[in-house]
């Protein structure tokens, strides 16, 4: 059951990578950066390093994606 | 057309994953066993969780200098960040935004506070409880209750260094080598740094947003 959850999750972070690399509009982007960022955290959390899911839940997905979504905004409303 | 490049930068990017899945595979097994050196020592830490120890303690140069460089981040930042004129929070947010960031902000400073003190025996830590408080002062920025920071005030100013300064003033204290604690304060010591460390890293993170939005509604 937890070698699914694994694999799956494995498999989620490959495909939300590639989406987030491979979408053609920057906000969508962005939402995937987050939401690969939160998988990664899950990952690193059944890796058993609970430290480094905790800091990326919180800087890698959140506080990077709030700076994205900020410069999204900013670049298209300050030009 | 585009169908060969594409192909040939294909074949070069697996052989290139072949090769680092094999050079992985083929590392040698470490020369010192780290996790034993480090649960033999955990006892004179002055911590009870593992990574705490190595972060604070084995390994304080590390954390040292990285507050260092990410306070040397903002200052860049609030240097090439342009100070507007008038610099109020947008009248025009959301209400139903308001309320929330006003009724999660407190509960985020108490969740940050829970992490620093947790940091001592379990996961957390200055970092993770430094993210929930910029996290907290992003949203109150986001829902227009806080201005940016054009030019911070002294308080902040202060505020942004102070986690260094406590930082360096413990590392100076320190008889021996630098940063070698006596082990019956190592405890009370760590949980100082790791306080004004949790402020100053809160800041200097929520600065980095609170500055770029600055510089953004000057242009």
């Amino acid at each position: 059951m937890t070698l699914v959850f694994d694999a799956l999750l494995a498999l989620a972070l490959l495909v939300s990578a590639w989406r987030a690399l491979a979408a053609p509009e920057p906000g969508r982007a962005v939402v995937l950066f987050i939401l690969f960022g939160l998988l990664l955290s899950l990952a690193w959390a059944r890796l058993s390093a609970p430290d480094i899911a905790l800091a990326e839940a919180a800087i890698g997905a959140g506080l990077t994606g709030a700076l994205l979504l900020d410069a999204l905004r900013g670049g298209r409303g300050g030009r | 057309m585009k169908a060969l490049p594409r192909l040939a930068i294909l074949l070069f990017l697996l052989a290139l994953a072949a090769a680092l899945v094999r050079a992985v595979l083929d590392l040698p097994p470490p020369a010192v066993d780290l996790p034993a050196a480090v649960a033999a020592n955990l006892g004179k830490s002055g911590v009870e969780h593992p990574v705490t120890a190595v972060l604070l303690n084995f390994r304080g140069y590390d954390t040292l200098l990285e507050v260092a460089v990410l306070l040397i981040a903002l200052l860049g930042v609030v240097a090439v960040a342009r100070p507007t004129p008038q610099h109020q929070a947008k009248d025009d947010a959301n209400p139903v935004l308001q309320t929330l960031a006003r009724l999660l902000a407190p509960l985020l400073v108490l969740a940050a506070g829970y992490l620093l003190w947790a940091g001592g025996h379990r996961p957390g830590g200055a970092f993770q409880a430094a993210a929930l408080l910029a996290g907290a002062v992003v949203l109150l920025r986001l829902a227009g209750l806080l201005p940016a920071w054009p030019r911070p005030h002294w308080v902040l100013r202060l505020g942004v260094v102070l986690g260094l300064f406590v930082f360096l003033g413990v590392a100076a204290l320190g008889q021996g080598a630098l940063l070698t604690y006596p082990p019956e304060l190592a405890g009370a010591l760590i949980l100082l740094i790791e306080a004004g460390l949790t402020l100053s890293l809160g800041l200097i993170l929520a600065g980095l947003f609170l500055a770029f939005a600055a510089h953004r509604e000057a242009s």
